[in-house]
């Protein structure tokens, strides 16, 4: 046993450490160097969820229900999972309309209601006073262990009466501490930097603590985890406690209420939102919280089963209340320091969640509860009060000292009667009623005011029904009786079994209870009637949030104010430096020199609301604004044309960025047509010069030798055979001239004929190497021929495949050299085509004209060497081979010859086209 | 914002997971009598399978942050 004095001391001395950290916090913040600016940071202080509930009464609840005590860490860790959908949402609203508690967070979803702040206000008070009370009990109860519940020395506990009742006291100085963390000073934003950094302080603190407790119960009383568990497993009496079936009665359903409450809870606690929303000071912090958070959680529960299981071994069943092992089991053992230590990491959860909790509440107490009450009487709106931040942290200050009392009596009146945990399940089983407005207000933009009242009125009514009023019955403070027979002996109004509905534990009975009437109605009643003006303004606000910018939140008002009008209002509440120094900062962020020189206009009305929300909630701010402001509330109409015509803009802007689309593409192709175009004009220009310039050649030849005959009469004979004969050929190239041009120009124009047969290749091929056979002759030069047996028939125009292999081997006799020439013609037939070869051994052609030959009016070889020739007849025959749908190219090298090929399909598309038909 | 859009997307994936493998039937499975190393197979699982969603939503929650 510990003396009472060191016990005192050591309490002492450790919260005005947290003091210090708290102060050093503060003071850093001040001088802009926070040290809660880190993720690290953030997420310990999440872990202020791990209260006196998780440091005593887990250890109490698994020597009771095995692993039972796992699914309220469990829950958390799914829901961090899911924070970066639902969390990140509730810090952006919150921080872009400066909300500050759940009850501000509802009041303004549904149109800055006071009633909702009201409801939500109340429910969260009550809800949690059992919370409180837990960890009164808790430290109350652990202050006996370890002084021996017969020691009276600084604080006499086995007193009946209150007011030498330790509890008491230990309530007035958890109350007097919050209020010198949180309750110093006003700040618009509700920011308690000094407070955050106590509280991750202390929940190292306590995390430090549990593990040295489990170390030293694990492998300083047993001999490691394997001595435990096969000890307890020896244990018939332990030995059902490591099954969840065996463990409790609830079965797995109970498991997936305990799941789902604690899911609910890690995000709708007041303190939770407090912490995660409202403290908030970097979003990004959220995503190394994901993790950490339930990090903690682990570790701060590996030890839980363990010590359950060492104390229930050591002591036996019965004999020490498992809620106190942590502080017994070192006291047994003569560890005296270690259950000091143990102690102290009990004190530090416990106070953490009262700080936190207490003033989370105290805010919702302050700007939704008694803020709009002391607002609507006519005598506080007629006195003249220059400031009134006083009042503002008086009223605080009594809300935190009230809601402590409030769990201190609690803790009188029910508190013995039940395990911290079962306390605890009370409270959690209140804020989920939070949830259906909280998610429904953030996703959904149908619900109403009324419904979001009359959900949650239901789930709370039916909430202290089943759960709170039970507590209270079984502590004996109540008749009993209605607990067994139903209330006016109704048998179906039995609160733990409500409609007859057995065979629940009690929390999974409430809970489904209260969260099936509170979706009902919150649903149900907002079903019936549309959202209002104002109710669809802030349903857009909070569900679009993230499509909107951060900073300029949507007038949905007009209203206008003077200056002079705002600042003294806002000081009012604020206090009139302050006041001063942020009207000051927004005139500069609008590059004016001066207050005076804000312009009166709907965002100077809103800068000042939102400054006040801060302080008073948004519900009281809307009233003291609206009561200095020239406004003209927008009716359902106007709101609904407002939302109107932005949609109709913005189906407007999509509509034109689509023509704007539209047209730039239209544009595009237009370039490309008139490149094309270009193209085409410069490629009739070249082709006009070179059919003229082709023409002129044999034109001028013609005309000298008809000039000479004319000229001179006495010509001889044999001359003027020999100038008559250049004139005809000359006539003949100019025909043949004329004759491919106009070829050229009906099948590029899609006029030519075509006179599609079957044709047998082999056939053709024959009968060109018969026609052009002279012309090998003439040169001395040899013509190979090498044919397959048979060849498929193709369906094309005979005169034109011939005029294309005419073409082919004709060149090839032109280019083979004198004397030695060898041309050679292959015809083969490949997969679905036949493919005609004309190979040469003559000159070759360079690399670099081997694309230019297929091009009208160029041939190959240079100026003076090559043959004659129209300089169309390749053109031509590419021409003609693509109507049938092959190609035609050739591949050489110069000075080894070249090889024409071009294969045919033997079905051609092009052949049964609509140039087919055409004729 | 693609691999935000991405990074939310897996950690409801984590999450429906978890959900499933903390709840029934799949508890049912764990909830053994015969020892796991010495330890209650439950209590040890129920562990196992929580480090590793705290693994995986980590490993999801960092890796989004590149």
């Amino acid at each position: 046993m510990l003396s009472g004095t060191v016990v005192v001391a050591a309490s002492f001395a450790y919260l005005l450490l947290l003091f210090a950290v708290a102060w050093y916090g503060d003071r850093r913040a001040e001088q802009g160097r926070s040290i809660i600016a880190n993720p690290w940071t953030y997420a310990m202080s999440l872990a202020v969820y791990c209260t006196a509930w998780t440091y005593f009464g887990s250890v109490g609840r698994a020597a009771s229900g095995g692993v039972w005590f796992l699914p309220i860490y469990l829950g958390p860790t799914l829901a961090m999972s899911l924070s970066w959908l639902v969390l990140l949402k509730m810090i952006r609203i919150s921080r872009t309309y400066r909300i500050t508690s759940i009850a501000d967070f509802i009041a303004s979803r549904y149109g800055k209601s006071h009633l909702l702040g009201g409801l939500v206000t109340i429910i969260a008070v009550v809800g949690m006073v059992p919370y409180i009370a837990l960890q009164l009990k808790a430290i109350s109860s652990g202050y006996s262990v370890l002084t021996g519940s017969d020691d009276s020395g600084v604080f006499p506990f086995a007193a009946s009466s209150w007011f030498n009742d330790g509890t008491l006291y230990v309530a007035l100085t958890l109350a007097l501490f919050t209020v010198l963390f949180g309750a110093r000073h006003l700040d618009a934003a509700e920011r308690h930097e000094g407070m955050v950094a106590a509280i991750a302080f202390e929940s190292v603190v306590k995390l430090l603590a549990f593990l040295v407790i489990g170390g030293f119960v694990t492998w300083g009383v047993y001999e490691g985890f394997g001595d435990i568990f096969a000890r307890a497993f020896a244990n018939p009496e332990l030995a059902p406690l490591l099954s969840l079936k065996t463990a409790s009665s609830a079965g797995y359903g109970g498991w997936f209420a305990l799941t789902l409450l604690a899911m609910l809870s890690v995000i709708f606690l007041p303190r939770q939102f407090q912490v995660t929303v409202v403290e908030n000071v970097n979003e990004q912090h959220l995503r190394r919280a994901v993790w950490l958070f339930p990090g903690y959680l682990l570790l701060i529960n590996i030890f839980v089963l363990p010590i359950a299981l060492g104390g229930l071994l050591y002591f036996g069943r019965g004999t020490v209340d498992p809620d106190t092992f942590v502080l017994s089991l070192p006291l047994a053992h003569g560890e005296r320091a270690l259950a000091l230590l143990a102690f102290i990491g009990g004190l530090s959860a416990a106070t953490g969640m009262v700080i936190v909790e207490t003033i989370a509440v105290s805010t919702m107490v302050c700007n939704d509860l008694v803020m709009p009450l002391l607002l609507s009487t006519e005598r506080f709106k007629r006195s003249d009060h220059p400031d009134l931040t006083g009042l503002l942290l008086g009223i605080r200050r009594g809300a935190i000292v009230v809601v402590l009392l409030l769990g201190y009596l609690y803790f009188r009146l029910a508190g013995e009667a039940y395990a911290l945990v079962s306390i605890g399940l009370i409270s959690f089983a209140a804020v989920a009623q939070f949830a259906p407005a909280m998610l429904g207000g953030m996703y959904w933009r149908g619900g109403t005011r009324e419904g979001a009242f009359a959900g949650l009125l239901a789930g709370f009514v039916v909430w202290a029904y089943t759960l709170m009023l039970p507590s209270v019955a079984k502590s004996g403070w109540l008749d009993r009786s209605f607990l067994d027979n139903g209330l006016f002996g109704l048998e179906y109004l039995q609160p733990e079994q409500l409609f007859g509905l057995a065979g629940l534990d009690s929390i999974s009975h409430a809970l489904f209870w209260s969260l099936t009437a509170n979706i009902a109605c919150y649903v149900l009643v907002s079903l019936a009637r549309v959202p209002t003006g104002q109710e669809a303004t802030q349903a857009t606000l909070f569900v679009d949030v993230f499509s909107r910018g951060q900073d300029a939140p949507a007038t949905f008002w007009r209203g206008s104010a003077q200056v002079q009008d705002l600042q003294p209002l806002v000081a009012r509440f604020l206090g009139a430096e302050r006041a001063r120094r942020m009207f000051e900062s927004y005139a500069r962020e609008r590059g004016l020199a001066r207050i005076d020189e804000l312009k009166p206009d709907a965002g100077l009305v809103q800068f000042a609301e939102t400054q006040l929300a801060g302080a008073i909630g948004s519900a009281s701010a809307r009233v003291m604004v609206s009561s200095v402001v020239q406004e003209e509330p927008l009716g359902l109409d106007e709101v609904m044309d407002i939302l109107d015509e932005a949609s109709q803009v913005r189906a407007y802007s999509r509509e034109l960025e689509e023509k704007s689309q539209a047209l730039e593409e239209a544009t595009a192709e237009l370039r490309a047509a008139n490149e094309r175009l270009k193209e085409l004009d410069r490629l009739k220009d070249d082709f006009m010069s070179s059919v003229t310039h082709e023409l002129r050649t044999p034109l001028t030849s013609i005309r000298a030798f008809s000039e000479m005959l004319l000229d001179d009469p006495e010509i001889d004979l044999k001359d003027r055979m020999r100038f008559l004969g250049i004139i005809v050929s000359e006539t003949e190239r100019l025909t043949r001239l004329v004759n491919q041009v106009l070829d050229m120009a009906k099948i590029e124009s899609g006029h030519a004929e075509w006179h599609n047969t079957d044709i047998d290749m082999r056939e053709l091929v024959g009968h060109a190497v018969e026609t052009t056979e002279q012309l090998f002759r003439d040169r001395g030069a040899v013509l190979e021929l090498d044919l397959p047996d048979q060849a498929p028939h193709l369906r094309a125009d005979h005169d034109r495949v011939l005029q294309v292999l005419l073409n082919l081997i004709s060149n090839a006799a032109k280019f083979v050299p004198d004397d030695a020439g060898v041309a050679r013609v292959r015809l083969s037939c490949e997969a679905g085509q036949l493919r005609v070869d004309v190979s040469d051994n003559g000159p070759g052609i360079a690399p670099g004209q081997l694309g230019v030959i297929f091009e009208k009016f160029r041939q190959g070889g240079d100026e003076h060497s090559r043959p004659q020739g129209t300089g169309l007849g390749l053109p031509i025959s590419r021409q003609i081979v693509e109507h049938f749908g092959g190609r035609l190219w050739v591949q050489s090298r110069a000075g080894e010859g070249a090889t024409f090929s071009f294969v045919l399909p033997l079905s051609p598309e092009a052949g049964d086209g609509p140039d087919h038909a055409m004729t | 914002m693609m691999r935000r859009g991405l990074a939310g997307q897996r950690l409801v994936a984590a999450f429906l997971g978890g959900a499933l493998l903390f709840n029934y039937p799949v508890l049912s499975l764990l909830d053994r009598s015969e020892p796991f190393f010495g330890m209650p197979m439950l209590w040890a699982c129920l562990f196992i399978v929580w480090a590793a969603l705290i693994a995986v939503v980590a490993w999801i929650a960092e890796r989004g942050a590149r």
